[in-house]
């Protein structure tokens, strides 16, 4: 296939995996309906909270409605329905990430600009999703994350998009791959953190408030302790992997390519900054008076600066960034000229 | 059966959680008052609201030009901003990595990271020669406990023998209290972890600390054909560190023979650069035989005391300035700047030795000339067609007030522009062309082009020990994320009637304590905990994983 084809192929390859994702979605959203009307069922299903199991004398946790309401036919074929067609989504993103690296002259890693930085991060993010979705039972999150990563990609094809273009040579270095695959796992990881907190938040509100409708999404979600757990665990693996990335693989590669390890550049800084708020996560996890609720608030401020330094930097420093993906703009400009 | 009335859970070390920032008691003595700031410093709130403020003050450094980091740039501000600068000087917002105020807040935070990892090492230490605790008295009333019948014929000694055993092979440290219990803990490594990453923090602040006091930077132009020496005046800019005495400059040397750069000539990307290098001769000490290095991006030459590295390029047209008496009173390549990355580059000549009057040229370079819809452009950024368009200036270019001038611009105080059918003289000349001045100046002439390369020296000492910092950082953060410490007990008890050896059991109890206390999961600590209590008493395997005892919230 020459370099054309496969370009097309990518961009076709992303938006059909747009529309995948979009139909996951759907299948979702029908999921949980169905399960609001089945609220009288589902609690006939819940499993008692406490059990013996063999004769033995052992606690085990509240049955939770969505686990048992999944077990019913009618539901759970539109909650595998979801997951298979996200799967399938994810199958259709990846050969559009990959083949976006394979169209360019040479060959490269497909991450050399904003577009493709959002696409493979995305995709990070639902692979994420779907390795884990057994082992942390992560179906509650199904719609909140096909959801956005459907938004993600339109508007990645729709504002971000542009034509397929070599590597600057302050791009072409070993540790550029090192440096934005551990940027993008990250970048992924903390997103998908991020929507537990966000659902935690909207949980926890709603539980104080004492407004949560038996049988409605909120209801189904995991108790508290348990989503704040699974954003721990996604945190807990962004964070090293971020702090490899930008305090290490970064430095290596800005010594190599700049002079100087550590510049004060704003891409530097605001990487920097979101270091220290997730530190700061850490830290609030384990003070009293700011577990919970406020730690689940700084770990978005946390997110706000990864995704404000991802899009806001390019576009309100641009030219004052040495790590300015501008500069390809100005290329295309002057090619059209 | 009842639940907990409250987790037990012990706190980690002496500070987590030690945050209860109690306002201090009134009528405290100076030295109590002491005391208690110092406790406040280094709680662990503080340490969370020092770090939120850090993430705060970066901010203005990422908005405002630096003079550390884009020099050119934060000038340009002052000139816009009259108004706020003196206020932003004040404030050292040009300088804000160096400011006193950022400085008191990382210093802040590290006196409270000294304060936090000391004591925290101190009871760390002890925690590690100590046995593992005696369990408590009811094992059923931890979170995560499980019982079973051994059967009657059970002998308690050989349980609690296996399971010191089976515990010792789970890499536990084991106690074993003959007779009652076993005691396990595990997981020692996490709070290792925890304070090697802390005080790698310190050790990277102490590289960093190195590099920008006992360091320099410098910047320099170098045109291909030229030389260049490491010494101070050869530098068109140059930041030592602190503590760095220019003196101390390594003697190395380099002349730049030839620069090449691929431009992208085809397709959408047209005009964009494929790959450039310098090549350079190098010596490290002036008797060294040169040798050869090919600079590129990404490909710095290393020398003793000091890096090279290649950050930028452009076009160096050599202008001939002839004056009126017809005598060469300017020659060679001039250094022209690049607007952007199409390579339109503005540039000046000052020619202080014309006679009668001193005359200067401003304007632009096109690498591949043309004009489209009646303006100049360049259509490429090789130098395909290079041309050059310039303006006349005559009288006194300034350059004997004593006050240093840019080489790359015009004081046109003293100056006035030349005209011809009054209109601004313009010189528009491809490569070759020769020109007269009106008025009798002279003439100019266009009579070859150079590049140039845009060359970044740097030493920074302390960098490997900043490196070995944040790799240790790394390592610790692991450790103190993804090791889970727990602490298992075991008890067996003999239960029923006394005499009648019918109606006794033997119940073989299991108790655990995941520690780790910010990531518990007693999901996976009752599964294990179960699965120990099951083997112990020859119970079999747990009949179906999705049915094993689950979590009970502790919320
Ligand atoms: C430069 C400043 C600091 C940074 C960047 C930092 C960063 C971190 C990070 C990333 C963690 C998470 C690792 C873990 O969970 O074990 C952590 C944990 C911890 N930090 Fe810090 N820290 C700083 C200062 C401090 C200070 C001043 C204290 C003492 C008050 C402190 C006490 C702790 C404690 C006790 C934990 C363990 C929390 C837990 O049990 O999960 N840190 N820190």
């Amino acid at each position: 296939m020459s370099s054309t084809d496969l370009a097309a192929l990518s961009n076709n390859a992303i938006t059909l995996a747009g529309v995948l994702y979009f139909a996951a979605l759907l299948a979702h959203l029908v999921e949980w309906s169905r399960l609001r009307a089945v609220v009288a069922d589902a609690s006939e299903v819940t499993v008692p909270a406490e059990a013996s199991v063999g004769g033995t004398l052992v606690a085990t946790g509240p049955g939770s409605a969505t686990t048992a309401a999944a077990e019913l036919p009618r539901v759970a074929f539109w909650a595998r329905l979801g997951i298979v067609l996200t799967a399938f989504a994810a199958v259709v993103h990846a050969v559009g990430v990959v083949t976006r690296g394979l169209a360019a002259d040479p060959i490269r890693v497909p991450w050399g600009n904003m577009y493709e930085f959002t696409i493979s991060a995305s995709l990070v993010a639902v692979l994420l999703y779907l390795g884990l979705h057994r082992r942390l039972r992560l179906d509650w999150l199904g719609p909140v994350m096909v959801g956005f990563t459907w938004v993600v990609l339109l508007a990645a094809v729709r504002l971000l998009y542009v034509p397929i273009a070599p590597l600057m040579p302050s791009l072409q270095s070993p540790w550029l791959v090192i440096h934005v695959l551990a940027a993008i796992l990250a970048t992924g990881a903390f997103t998908v953190a991020g929507m537990a907190s966000v659902l935690y938040l909207v949980k926890e509100r709603s539980q104080t408030r004492g407004r949560i409708r038996p049988g409605g999404y909120l209801d189904r979600l995991p108790a508290l302790a348990g989503m704040d757990r699974v954003a721990y665990r996604l945190h807990a693996f962004a964070f090293p992997v971020w702090t490899f990335g930008v305090l290490i693989a970064g430095p290596i590669w800005a010594e190599n390519a700049w002079g100087r390890y550590w510049g004060w550049d704003p891409k530097e800084v605001w990487s920097f900054i979101t270091w220290v708020v997730y530190a700061a996560y850490l830290h609030a996890r384990a003070t009293r008076g700011w577990k919970g609720r406020q730690a689940a608030l700084v770990a978005l401020v946390g997110l706000a600066t990864l995704w404000f330094n991802f899009v806001g930097i390019n576009y309100f420093f641009g030219d004052a960034s040495q790590h300015s993906y501008a500069l390809l703009q100005v290329g295309a400009a002057l090619a059209a000229a | 059966m009842d639940r907990p009335s409250a987790p037990v859970r012990e706190p980690l070390g002496g500070a987590a959680d030690r945050d209860t920032a109690a306002a201090a008691p009134p009528g405290l003595g100076p030295r109590e008052l002491l005391r208690w700031a110092w406790r406040q410093l280094t709680s662990m709130r503080t340490a969370l609201l020092l770090l939120l403020l850090l993430a705060v003050a970066a901010v203005p450094g990422s908005v405002i030009p630096q003079d550390d980091v884009d020099a050119f740039a934060a000038a340009r501000y002052r000139a816009d901003h009259p108004r706020l600068t003196p206020v932003f000087e004040t404030l050292g917002l040009y300088s804000v990595y160096s400011s006193p105020w950022f400085s008191a807040i990382y210093l802040l935070l590290m006196a409270s990271l000294v304060g936090c990892i000391l004591p925290r090492t101190r009871v760390y230490w002890r925690a590690l020669r100590a046995r593992p605790p005696r369990a408590p008295r009811n094992l059923t009333r931890m979170p995560v406990s499980a019982t079973y019948d051994a059967g009657r014929g059970a002998d308690p000694d050989a349980v609690l023998a296996a399971a010191a055993a089976r515990l010792r092979g789970d890499r536990y440290r084991v106690e074993h209290v003959a007779g009652d219990h076993v005691s396990a803990e595990r997981g020692y490594s996490r709070e290792a972890g925890n304070l090697l990453f802390h005080v790698s923090v310190l050790v990277v602040l102490v590289g960093v600390a190195a590099g920008s006091l006992l360091g320099f930077k410098g910047g320099v132009i170098v045109v291909t054909g030229n030389g260049f020496s490491n010494v101070l005046t050869q530098y068109d800019e140059f930041v030592p560190g602190g503590l760095f005495d220019p003196d101390d400059l390594a003697p190395w040397s380099f002349t730049v023979d030839d620069f090449e750069v691929d431009f992208i000539a085809e397709g959408e990307q047209r005009g964009l650069p494929r790959d450039f290098s310098a090549a350079l001769t190098y010596r490290n000490q002036p008797g060294d035989e040169p040798r050869a290095y090919d600079l590129a991006v990404n490909h710095p030459l290393r020398l003793d005391g000091g890096d090279v590295y290649l950050v930028g390029h452009g076009y160096a047209p050599h202008i001939t300035v002839r004056d009126g008496n017809g005598d060469v009173a300017s020659s060679g390549p001039v250094v022209f700047l690049p607007e952007d990355a199409s390579f339109v580059s503005f540039g000046v000549v000052k020619v202080p030795d014309a006679q009668p009057t001193q005359v200067g040229l401003e304007g632009l370079f096109y690498p591949t000339f043309a004009t489209i819809d009646g303006d100049p452009t360049t259509v490429f950024p090789d130098a395909a067609n290079p041309a050059l368009s310039l303006l006349l200036y005559a009288g006194d270019l300034g350059l004997d007030t004593g006050l240093s001038q840019s080489v790359y611009e015009l004081d046109k105080d003293g100056l006035e522009q030349v005209e011809a059918d009054d209109k601004p003289f313009r010189l528009d000349m491809a490569l070759g062309d020769r020109i007269e001045l009106p008025d009798g100046l002279g003439s100019v002439e266009f009579d070859g082009l150079s590049r140039w390369v845009k060359l970044q020296t740097a030493q920074t000492p302390g960098t490997w020990l900043a490196l070995a910092g944040v790799s240790l950082a790394l390592l610790g953060l692991m450790l103190s994320l993804f090791v889970r410490p727990r602490r298992v007990w075991v008890r067996v008890r003999a239960e029923g009637a006394e005499g009648g050896a019918g109606a006794r059991r033997t119940l073989v109890e299991v108790a655990g304590l995941d520690r780790s206390g910010s990531s518990d999961d007693p999901g996976e600590l009752a599964v294990a905990v179960d699965a120990l209590a099951r083997d112990l008493a020859g119970a079999g395997p747990a009949p179906d994983p999705e049915q094993t005892p689950d979590q009970r919230e502790q919320q």
